[in-house]
This record gives structure tokens, sequence and C-alpha cells, in this order.
């Protein structure tokens, strides 16, 4: 009995001494920032940082391969963590979510034949385009669903795929998936878009779709930041010049043009903090706000549109939330 | 002696040639409107040189090749341009198209010179002419016929084979050809062999037209030039690389083109548009094309003009008989279903065939049993089963590695399956995401 315990803690002992030796002598050397940084990033790998997951993203940020900003589900928050933690400036981040560009259910933009393949938008493309009449409308098979990492789009009852705002974190697995290219990338503070890519005349997308843009201009030249403009037949927001004030849905004969803003708030010019510096006057597109130089400035509720501009541009906070203007249909996209 | 044929796989579809194979060509009269697409063969699509209100002749061109891959347009009949814009397209969406109102005259432009001596002429100017009369492969691949004929260099082609098999079910336009013009074959064969510079070429039949093997048998020994080769029944013989199999004994290497195994395959009615081109300076402008089918009330051939609505040729053929189920043009085996009858043939249009209700398969899709039938049936050794589980979960790199891009699309597969499983539909998608992914270099 003694032997045996002896001879075994012998054998254990020197076991444990090579693997101590072992462990010291071999020991890889791995960067500490890489298990930190793994640690940070979501974990899902997607792969929209166009690495083989998120472990090869760490290696590649801790290599200063990639930039602080290159998870883009992760959004700001990741990247401020990942930059802490690299010691650098993360830089800006704006957060990106998926809206799908067609509206068209089969009621307003019927099919024009049945089709009876793999149901998989990519694959029913091959056949002659696909079984909607408008080549450019959302067959509702689901592509963009599969490729989803995050479950945060879905085809609907009306076989329209809808983004989860929610869940969306803008990493562009649909916009990849969908054979129409349709779905876009659109900063997440912008909340009016036009859901239509058919660029054909207003005659050709009359007759295959209800909802479709017919290139009237009306949008066009309603938007007072001139952040509209046509391709071809079709209407374009310029997501830079957009303030989603939502005039253009107002004046869209198609409703082509969606609005997911419910309440917006008209300006209302505090009078005692006024320094009457008259920038909201410049900046305001639709000249509702007057008023002498030092003196307070007065906003024309008639005319506000509620843009905000003016808020933003107020250098003492002086501007704020006023009557409220009920103008979008505030639907999900 | 026992016909030749391919070694693998193959089909025996019922081949509902009865319908229409004693039935003489006769012309189509032409229609209101005829809608001649810019694209009509691979490649770049031609870019239109008429517009709106243009007065143009037969055989004028209305739209010009785009660089080599690509060939002219030519109008099908004199008449006036009634627009420029997206028509239906028999390939998929709405295409540029120059629609056509007939006069009625038909009168004949003389753009394009015919050679002095089509048989003794420079290759090039072969080519040119090719090329200039706007002439692809006839079969229904439409692949521009004088980049068939312009092989690199140092490619050595020493067999030419015409492509008389017409394995399609249904599908007669070739049969007729060769039955009531086979001069006009002989002689187009003539001048690729010229290209070539060789003196003799072959041409595949399927031992069920024994009529068209007979008489082209004769005039192809009293000419010299050519052997018939009988070929046994079976689909798809009258593929090109099954073709080149049953006819040489060789095999196109995976992954390449019939040119490695020193061979040119062009359809039969190719070859006689090829001799139009040279000896009349005539431009394609018309096709044969079979208009059958169990949902059509009289099946006939027709010579039909490019640009044909579709609607126009079902009205010659009798109208619909029964419930339309499907409308496919091409063969019920690689043929495309379309929807609107407003479609026009075009230069790739072999048949139009109408499908009554009754006759459309739409049992539900199953599960695989694993019954290998698709693998013995594959002509190209594939294993389509397979191929499909694969891309069904996007697994594009395997599928690369089971040689999707090999898959010829003849459909054997899916014709075989007892479980209804849409595999080469499966498969097809598959070349795509495979292509895209090797075009990305991954």
């Amino acid at each position: 009995m003694i032997p045996a315990v002896g001879v075994l803690g012998l054998l254990g002992l020197l076991a444990a001494l090579g693997l101590a030796v072992a462990s010291l002598r071999f020991r890889v050397e791995v960067d500490p920032r890489v298990e930190q940084l793994e640690g940070v990033l979501p974990g899902v790998n997607c792969g929209a940082c166009g690495y083989a997951g998120c472990s090869a993203l760490a290696q590649a940020l801790a290599e200063g391969k990639a930039a602080p900003t290159a998870c883009i589900p992760g959004g700001p928050d990741v990247a401020q963590a990942v930059a802490g933690i690299l010691g650098v400036d993360a830089g800006e981040t704006v957060q990106r979510v998926a809206v799908v560009h067609c509206k068209g259910s089969p009621d307003v933009a019927p099919d024009r034949g049945r089709y009876a393949g793999i149901p998989d938008c990519r694959a029913a493309t091959l056949v002659g385009g696909g079984p909607k009449q408008c080549p450019y409308g959302c067959m509702g098979l689901g592509s963009c669903e599969r490729a989803c990492p995050f479950d945060a789009i879905h085809v609907g009852p009306d076989r329209l795929a809808h983004v989860d705002r929610e869940k969306c974190t803008g990493c562009g697995a649909c916009v990849e998936a969908c054979p129409k290219r349709i779905i876009d990338l659109v900063p997440a503070d912008r909340l009016v878009y036009i859901r239509c890519t058919n660029p054909h005349r207003g005659k050709a997308v009359k007759a295959v779709c209800s909802v479709g843009c017919i290139g009237c201009r009306r949008c066009e030249k309603t938007c007072p930041f001139g952040a509209i403009s046509m391709d071809r037949d079709l209407a374009r927001i310029d997501p830079e010049k957009c303030t989603s004030c939502g005039l253009c849905a107002t004046v869209c004969p198609t409703s082509t043009i969606d609005d997911l803003v419910e309440v917006r708030y008209r300006a209302r010019i505090d009078e005692d903090a006024c320094i009457g510096c008259t920038k909201c006057a410049k900046v305001c597109p639709v000249d509702a706000i007057g008023g002498e130089r030092k003196q307070p400035h007065r906003v024309d509720p008639e005319k506000c549109i509620a843009c905000s501009q003016c808020t933003e541009a107020c250098p003492v906070n002086a501007i704020h939330e006023g009557e409220p203007l009920v103008r979008g249909q505030g639907e999900a996209a | 002696m026992a016909a030749r044929s391919f070694p693998l796989g193959g089909v025996h579809p019922p081949d509902q040639k009865h319908l229409t194979a004693a039935k003489p060509v006769e012309p189509a009269p032409l229609p209101d409107l005829l809608v001649v697409p810019l694209s009509q063969h691979i490649g770049a699509p031609a870019r239109p040189v008429v517009k709106k209100g243009d007065r143009v002749l037969a055989g004028q061109a209305i739209g010009e090749a785009v660089g080599f891959v690509s060939v002219p347009v030519h109008a099908p009949t004199s008449g006036k341009v009634l627009r420029v814009e997206p028509a239906p397209h028999p390939l998929g969406p709405p295409q540029p198209a120059v629609v056509i109102e007939p006069d009625g005259e038909d009168r004949w432009a003389d753009d394009l010179e015919p050679l002095a001596d089509p048989h003794g002429a420079d290759p090039d100017e072969i080519r040119q002419r090719i090329q200039a009369a706007g002439i692809v492969g006839m079969g229904g691949a439409t692949f521009p016929t004088h980049v068939k004929l312009s092989p690199p260099p140092e490619v050595k082609i020493d067999t030419v084979i015409l492509n008389g098999v017409e394995c399609e079910p249904y599908l007669t336009a070739d049969h007729r050809l060769m039955l009531e013009e086979p001069d006009r074959i002989l002689a187009g064969l003539r001048v690729i062999l010229s290209v070539f510079g060789l003196d003799k070429g072959y041409i595949g039949i399927e031992e069920n037209k024994p009529d068209a093997i007979e008489l082209l048998g004769r005039k192809a020994r009293e000419q010299g030039f050519a052997e018939v080769v009988p070929l046994a029944v079976k689909y798809p013989q009258g593929a090109e690389k099954q073709l080149i199999k049953a006819v040489t004994g060789r095999e196109v290497p995976s992954g390449q083109l019939p040119m490695a195994v020193g061979a040119v395959v062009q359809n039969v009615g190719t070859a006689a548009a090829i001799w139009d081109a040279v000896s009349a300076g005539r431009p394609l402008v018309e096709r044969i094309t079979t208009v059958t089918g169990e949902g059509v009330a009289e099946p006939r051939n027709l010579r039909v003009r490019i640009g044909t609505p579709v609607r126009h040729l079902i009205e010659l053929a009798g109208g619909l008989r029964g419930e339309p189920g499907k409308l496919i043009l091409g063969g019920p085996m690689m043929g495309i279903a379309h929807h609107d009858p407003d479609v026009p043939a075009v230069k790739g249009t072999s048949g139009v065939l109408l499908l009554p209700r009754d006759r459309v398969r739409t049992a539900p899709e199953g599960p695989c049993i694993r019954c290998g039938r698709c693998v013995d049936a594959c002509p190209m050794g594939l294993a389509p089963t397979t191929l499909r589980t694969l891309i069904a979960h996007e697994m594009v790199a395997e599928a690369d590695e089971w040689n999707a891009l090999d898959c010829i699309e003849c459909g054997s597969c899916s014709f075989v399956c007892p479980a209804a499983i849409p595999l080469v539909q499966a498969i097809r998608y598959a070349k795509g995401r495979v292509m895209a992914r090797r075009r990305k270099g991954g």
C-alpha cells in the first residue's frame, strides 16, 4: 500500500514537473489584448467586418490591421470599448439600419405568373427574373431573412421583407443576399424613405405597382433641403442632406415615401434665453423665423415645418419643442 | 452495328415527336407587330441604330454588335419602327427591343454582300460575314457562331460535327430542315470545314429520324466531305459534350470547352444560316420553330420571322386546346417556362410548347429517399442530390468541389426524381453562387 502511494505520488510529481517546465519553455506568446478584444466584440461571427468571425477580427485589431470601427453591428459602443483597449481614438461611427426599398405587396404589385421552384429569392430570379411583375419588387421568398445573423429581418404576411429596427445592427448581410438589390443601409436617425427602386417611366411603373415611384418630381420640388434628386425616373434621398422633416411624404401621390416619425414638434423660442444671433433664421428653410438682430426671435407656427434645424443651430439652446405636428404614418418600415 | 452513344447516364423521356414530325415547314404569315429584342445571344446586347419613326427594310441592321462576343440584329421584314423600348423577353425580365410594324411589302435591303466564291474564301472574311449576319447557335444556346469559329491560334481543330440530334422531346424543327433542305446544311458544313482547313465533317443524327439519316447520308456520300453518324436514342444525346464523346470517343475535360479536344459542334440550322449569309448575303432573320404540345389544336412546323409574338404562333397552330397549363419556349427538358404569350420568338426559339394543365406535374416536393436515380441519370457523372443538399446549406465551396460547374443543365436528374425534387434548378442556382464566389476569389 505505502510503496504504491509512494510510486504513484513520485510519478505524479515527475509528470507535474514536466508539465510545468513545458508550459514555461514552450509558451505561445499571445497578445493579452486579443482576449480582451474578443470579450467586447459581439461574438455572433456575422462576418460584416470582412474577417472570419470575431476572433479573427480581434487578432486583426490587436495587430493594427483593422480600424477600431470595423465591427459594424457593434456600433459606437463596441468601437469605444475597442479603442479603449487599444489606446487609440475611435473616431466617429454612424449607426446604420437596413431599409427595404419596396412596399409593393401582392395586392398592389401582383405577380405575373406562378413560381413553383425553390423558395429562395436568388433561385427565383434565375427564372425570368422572378415571379413579380415589377422587376425591382421584393419577392418575399426570404433570402434576406435567412442571411440575417441577428433575426432582424422577416418576411411578413404581405410577402414583403420588414426590418426590425431594434434588432438590426446594420451589418449588411441582407444587402448582400438580396438579388434585387433593394435593401440599403441608411443612417439610423434618418426616418423618411423612398420605398421603391424602379427607375422606369411612370406609366411603366403604374402598370406593375400602384405604390411605386412614378417620377413626378413633386418630392424633389418640395424638399426644402435639396436632399432629393432624380435618378432617371426614380426619386432618391441623399441621407447626408435629409433632415427627416417628412414634407416629401405628404406630397407623394403614390404614397411611395414612408415617414416613420409619428409626432414632430414645431419650434418654440424661449424669448428670455434668445440672444438674437439670427442663426436660427438663417438655417430655417421656410423663413418661419423672424426678429431684429440682438432682439428675441419668433417662430411663425403656420410656416414652421418642424424640421428642427433651428434647434440644432441655436448656440444657447433657446429653441424647444412647441406644438405637436402629426404628419408621419409612423408605421414600421 | 449498334448506334453510337455517350456512355454515362441519360434518360428516355416520351418523345412526342409524332405530333409534328411528318408536317412540312410552312411559312408563318407576318404578325401585326414584330418585337425584335436587341439581346438574342450570349454576350453584349446589340446597340440600337434605328429610332422611332424610321423606315426599315428586311435584312437591314437595326442593332450593331458591341465588341467581339456580340452580334448585330436585323429587321425581319420591311416596315416602320414604332418604338425602341423594353419589351417582354424570352429569357427573363423585359429587355430593350425594336418594335416594328410590317408594311406587308417585305422589301429587302442588300447591305450584306454575298461572297463571290463561298467555298474558296478567306476564313477571316467568312467569320466577318457570319458575325455581320448576326448568326448565333440555333440549337438554343445562342452563342455567337463567329466566336466558336475563332479558336485561339495554338488550338488545332480537327473535327467538325453538325448537330442534327434534336434529342429534346416534341421538337422537329431540325428534323424537318434536314429533310427539306439538306443541301443548305451540307453547303454550310463545307464553309465551316474550309474555315478550319478540313476536308471532312460529321453529322450526328438520332436513330429516331431514319428518313433524315438516309437522305443526308446519301447526299453526304455523293458529295464526299461529310459522314452521317447515326446515334442511339437517348437524352441528352445532342448535348455538345455528349455528342463529341459519341462521335469521336473523346471526352471534354472538366471545366473546358470542346476545342480542348479539337472539336467544334454546330447545329444543323446554324450551318444552313451560315450558307445563306455567305452565298446570298442574307442575315439571320427567320428560323424554323415547332409549335406543338397537347395544348394546341394543330401542332405545326413554321418558318418564323424573328420577333413574331408567340401568341401569333399559337393562333397559327389553331389556338389553344383545353385549359393551358404551361407555356415553354424550347423543349420540355431544357426550355424556359413563360407567363406571357406576347413574348417574341428569337434566334434561339426552336420550339413553342403548350402543355395542357393535366400534363403539368404539380406534385409537391418530397424528401430524398437516396435512391440514386439522379446519379445514374446524370450524363456528366455528377451527384445531383448531393449538390442540392450542399447548396441548400449554402455550402458553396463544397458545391464547387463537387463540380457543380460541370452541370450542363439537361434536367435528366429532375426528370427521374421520384420525389419531385427540383434538382437541376438547385444546381443552376448553385452554379451562380459558385461563379460569384470564384469571381470574388474566395
